[in-house]
Parts: structure tokens; sequence; C-alpha cells
């Protein structure tokens, strides 16, 4: 199958996932375990990855900027941009893209090869909408929150190792912080987020549906269905940054 | 009632079903036998409307399947019960929440009434006590059962087995087979059963048809398959040697 049959495969499918729900009480419980399972299970890794990835930014700037002439301020000011910008949400999608992605392909991809998404079907429920809104409502109004929880702790992260390494202070860091803040930059980080979320929802849910065979295909869509969230995140997030940033 | 007329299916340029025609009586326990890659498991997705047919019609006490509205469509499939090889049940559900999940889509009923219908179609299936187990923690057999529980829970007026007793020990491979013959019987449901098990077919065969390379090669009874002189039949079914004496002490004994 080429790219273009793909393509067309993946946007009849989410015809089939923006249809009513048969069953809104089913629907809303359905919601409630996904932000369980896809949200609130990767909030560890989420906040362990920005803490230290923020202090990582901060340790760097810090040992870049070594000139007299500029302000250590700075120091907090490039964390702030770089996490809110670039790591927050890009870098937290990746990382979503690998945990939640597979988990996705490899949930819905053993239903379809143990005949689980038939018996749906046979019993007259539109798998897809049944299986994959959920997940997309899930990951679209959690994400933001996970990647503001991402920026704080990044920001946050980059504070303790200045304090913790003496490189920089404390103070001239919360200065640089504060220094110029442009509010439309979370705007902006919270919509690339939003797109990403759904790309992390939708291209998983693809793989694993349509998967073919038994369970080394699963685990072959698995590492696929990582690969190609990544690099839409990746094109998404190039396209999304010059409508919104130039 | 279901109508099987000239029913054609393939994929690509390989052709499965070659123009297949049955009838399907209610009360009755249909079997498809046929070899691997005969065509039946196709025969019976064609059936419960999983593939599309490219030539043919089914009908469903009258009613073309492939003409329904999305609404009679969704209709028609709560009349059907399916019993999928590998059970196929919800691995994150228990016991329980498998059976009433046909009710909590389609019913409006109380939570306590769709218990009540829940906890009455295990019991009819010998499966007490096991509500909150997960499908994990049952073996094959019990998995088979809340398989028929589900199937049955919404009372369907078609009951479609796609090798019901496969993987199963001989013994239980019977309760399972007694037990949808039970059913059929006593709710006057039109079951199709696909199965390669000879004492399934000696056992509840009421009607049997044999698909070979994707055509009706024979069609009769448990006891017509005992007489019958088709070779292509003889030889699948007679294959061992066990049956090859069962038959011919039958003939002996009707000599």
């Amino acid at each position: 199958m080429n790219y273009v049959e793909h393509i067309g495969k993946y946007f009849m499918m989410l015809r089939q996932i923006f249809k009513k729900p048969q069953r809104l009480k089913v629907f809303y419980q359905a919601i409630f375990k996904e932000i369980e399972d896809l949200g609130i299970k990767s909030m560890g890794i989420i906040m362990f990855i920005s803490f230290f990835i923020g202090g990582v930014i901060a340790l760097q700037t810090a040992l870049n900027l070594d000139n007299p002439f500029i302000p250590e301020s700075l120091i907090g000011f490039a964390a702030k941009r770089s996490i809110i910008l670039e790591f927050a949400p890009t870098f937290c999608s990746i990382i979503l893209a690998g945990k939640v992605g597979s988990y996705i392909t490899s949930s819905i991809g053993t239903m379809r090869v143990t005949e689980q998404i038939d018996a749906l079907e046979v019993m007259g429920i539109n798998s897809l909408n049944y299986l994959v809104l959920p997940k997309i409502i899930a990951t679209v109004v959690f994400y933001p929150f996970l990647v503001s929880l991402g920026i704080f702790l990044g920001i946050f992260g980059g504070w303790v190792s200045g304090v913790l390494s003496g490189l920089f202070s404390g103070t001239s860091y919360i200065e640089g912080v504060q220094l110029d803040f442009n509010p439309f930059l979370l705007t902006y980080a919270i919509i690339k987020t939003l797109i990403f979320a759904f790309l992390i929802a939708t291209v998983p849910s693809y793989h694993g549906y349509y998967v073919k065979g038994g369970s080394i295909a699963v685990g072959r869509a698995s590492t696929q269905s990582v690969v190609w969230t990544t690099i839409l995140i990746v094109i998404a997030n190039y396209f999304l940054t010059q409508m919104l940033l130039t | 009632m279901i109508e099987v007329n000239n029913l054609q299916k393939g994929f690509g340029d390989v052709k499965v079903l070659k123009g297949i025609s049955a009838t399907f009586h209610p009360g009755k326990t249909n079997l498809i036998i046929g070899q691997s890659g005969s065509g039946k498991t196709v025969f019976l997705k064609s059936l419960i409307g999983l593939h599309t047919p490219e030539e043919g019609t089914i009908s469903f006490d009258g009613r073309i399947n492939t003409k329904f509205t999305d609404l009679e469509k969704q209709q028609w499939r709560q009349e059907i019960g399916m019993v999928f090889q590998g059970s196929a049940l919800f691995d994150s559900q228990t016991v329980e929440e498998n059976v009433m999940f046909p009710l909590k889509m389609f019913t409006k009923k109380s939570h306590a009434e769709m218990l009540d219908r829940v906890n009455f179609v295990l019991k009819r299936v010998n499966l007490e006590n096991s509500n909150k187990k997960l499908p994990a923690e049952l073996s094959g057999g019990m998995q088979k059962r809340v398989a028929i529980a589900r199937a049955i829970v919404m009372n369907p007026k078609y009951l479609f087995c796609d090798e019901p007793n496969s993987g199963l020990d001989p013994q239980t491979a019977i309760v399972i087979d007694n037990l949808i013959n039970e059913i059929t019987d006593e709710y006057k449901i039109t079951t199709v059963i696909n199965t390669h098990d000879m004492n399934s077919v000696m056992e509840i065969g009421e009607k049997i048809i044999f698909l070979k390379d994707g055509k009706k090669a024979w069609e009769g009874n448990s006891e017509d398959i005992f007489k019958t002189d088709n070779e292509t039949v003889v030889d699948f079914v007679y294959s061992s040697n066990l049956f090859k004496k069962v038959r011919e002490a039958y003939l002996n004994e009707k000599k």
C-alpha cells in the first residue's frame, strides 16, 4: 500500500471516528478511563524528564554564556524561552508518542488480532468511534495540562540546577524568567500541544486498527506507529512554528 | 430463517466463495464443515456482515442484509449473537462486564435489571460465581461459555459460532456443543456453526454443509453423513481410523 492510500485510509478512519457516540453514558466513562490510562499514568515520566531537562538547559546555557558583559538573568530568560517554545510541547509530545503511542497501537492491535474488534462490529457498535474518540478527547483535554506541568517543572529544574551548582544565582534566574514575558508563547505552546495530542491519539490508533496478522505484526505496528507519530509531530512542529511565530 | 443465494466473495484475484446457496431454519443447529482454506470462515463472516458479498444475496427472514439502511443494519446486528473462535472476550472487562456490554450499549434497562439478565444467562451456561473474574483467569471452556452467554444475552434470533470447541478437550467440547444445541432448541434460534470437529458433526449436526474450494460439495444431516458415498466427504470425515470403524459399524448395523 502506498503513502497516498494510507493517507486516504487515515482520513476515512477519521470520518468514522467523528460520529455521535451510540451510548453517551458509556462514552463518558470511556473518556475518564482514557484520561487515566493515557494522561495520569504519563504524569510521572513527564514530570521526571521535564525537571531534569530543564536543569540541563539552564546549566548548558550558563556554561555557554561566560561573557561578563552578558547579564546572568539571560540564563533564566533563555531557559524559559527554550522550555516554553520547544522543550515542553514538542519534546514532551515525542516522549508521549513513544509511551502512549505504542500502548494505543498494541492495545487496539491486540483487539484486532483477537477478534475483539470484530465482536464489537457484529454487535452493531461503531468500533472506531467507540475505541478512538475517547482517546482523542482524553489526549486533547489532558495533554495541555501535562505540557503546562512540564513547563513549570522544566523552569523549576533550571532554578534548582543553578542553586545547586552555583553557576548562577536563583534570584537572577527568576528575574530572567520574568523578563519580557509574552503570554502568546504559552498560547503557542498549547496550540502545538493540541495538534500533537490529536496525532498521538489517531496515528497509533490507525496502525493498531488496521493491523493484520498476529503478535509479531502488532509489535511491528507499534514500532511503526511511534516512528510515524514522531515524524508527523516534527513536520507539524515546523509548519506550526512558521504559521504562528513568523 | 437464513437464505443464502449464489454467494460469491473474493480477495484480489483469489476467489474464495464461488456461488454458495443454502437455507438455515430456526431451531436447528446447522454445521459448516470443510478443510482449512475451503472458505468456511469467509462464509461465516459474510453471513454476519463482516464481509460484503461480491455477488449473491443473504436474507434474514426475507430481509436482504446488503439492502439495509444504517438503522435497519443496527437493529439486525442486535438480532445476531456470535461466538468467535478465540472467544473474543474484552480482556480488560470482567465476565459480568463482558456479558452486560451489549445490554449497556443497546438497552435502557437499569443496572439491577441488566445484572438480573446477566446472572440468568451465566446460570444458563453453568457459569455462576465467576462474575468478577477477568477472562485471563478462566479456562478455555469457561471463556467459551462466557462468549456464549454474551452472544445470547440480547435474545438473538441468529447465533453464529466459529469453531466453538477448537482448543478444548473432548469432554469440554461436547459440553459446549450440547449447550449450543440446547440453547438453539430452547429459544428457537437459527444457529450456524463452523467446525471441523467430527464429534460435533456426529452429535449435533441437524443440517451439515460441506464446503470444498469455495463451493458447496455436499449437504445432509448427521445420519446422512454415515450413508453418503460422496468420496470427498468420506475422505474428509472418515480420515481417522476410529471414525472409519464407527461408520463401518453403523452401516453393518443398518444392513
